[in-house]
């Protein structure tokens, strides 16, 4: 028998399918199958430089951060990034996004975006020390290809800049 | 460049393959935990880091052994949220393409 999938059982201990809830939305809607990005192969590996005690991180979020101050993402395939000091408290940081429940995130964007979390986990020595940029960005984007064309290579050039700086021997993603 | 990937999305991240993640069993939106709840959040972080010193093996995903405590509802309203629901179908919130500031301050702030 089908069984509507809002109506599914929902097992605790398993983790949320979101593709196979996505595929059962548009499928109820009428909609094409929406094309998750997939990579089958092996993906490259990079050993760790140094120990975490001895790296220096760097916080990349997709969660839609930004600083008051700098203009906010929109909510149709922004690719842009933003760049949000790590040496402040997070008092300023904002959230916006168009695919997750904003309310708790708003209230202490450290549980998307945590970057008072890190700073303490340097004072306490489990990491080497934190980037003095974090990137925020969108992961809201509906285009896979500008996503790998505009905002991969942007938080590349970053990252890269910052290792080469001395400013970051491990990226942290954190998508939403 | 070596990355760590911490993801609350099992199937998304699975998917995309990157070569170190790690899983918590919690909402979009909650990846580090509870707002304003710093010990289990820098608890989650510290798993996450030593998972991630541990492992070997390209497009290895570890699970935190993280999650809320109880019966897991948060999941029934994560998978049951939109179409037939009874609210008339498509949640989705409108893609506009100006910026969506989460105060008026911070537009004003932004010039905007």
């Amino acid at each position: 028998m089908w069984v509507p999938w809002h109506h599914w059982a929902v097992d605790a201990s398993t983790p949320v399918d979101y593709i196979a809830l996505t595929r059962a939305q548009y499928d109820e809607l009428g909609y094409p199958p929406y094309l998750w990005a997939e990579r089958p192969d092996t993906p490259p590996w990079t050993p760790l430089r140094a120990p975490m005690a001895e790296s220096n991180v760097a916080l990349i979020g997709s969660g839609g951060a930004y600083l008051s101050g700098q203009v906010a993402f929109h909510w149709n395939d922004d690719t842009g990034i933003r760049r949000i000091p790590t040496s402040e408290p997070a008092t300023d940081i904002r959230v916006t996004h168009f695919a997750y429940d904003l309310v708790p995130a708003r209230e202490d964007p450290n549980i998307v975006f945590p970057v008072d979390r890190l700073r303490e986990l340097v004072d306490e020595g489990v990491i080497g020390g934190l980037a003095p940029t974090a990137i925020g960005c969108m992961g809201g984007i509906y285009s896979a290809r500008r996503t790998v064309e505009e905002l991969a290579p942007a938080i590349v050039a970053e990252v890269l800049a910052m290792r080469d700086a001395g400013e970051a021997d491990v990226a942290l993603l954190v998508p939403v | 460049m070596p990355t760590i990937c911490l993801t609350a999305a099992y199937s998304i991240t699975a998917s995309v393959n990157p070569p170190r993640a790690t899983f918590v069993d919690l909402p979009l939106g909650n990846t580090v935990g509870r707002p304003h709840d710093p010990e289990f959040q820098r608890d989650l972080l510290r798993r996450a880091f030593a998972a991630a010193e541990a492992m070997v093996q390209p497009g290895t995903i570890t699970d935190l052994g993280v999650g809320w405590d109880g019966d897991g509802s948060w999941k029934r309203f994560a998978s049951s949220t939109g179409v037939g629901s009874g609210d008339g179908g498509d949640d989705r919130r409108q893609r506009v393409d100006t910026p969506q500031y989460q105060y008026e301050s911070d537009r004003l702030a932004a010039g905007g």
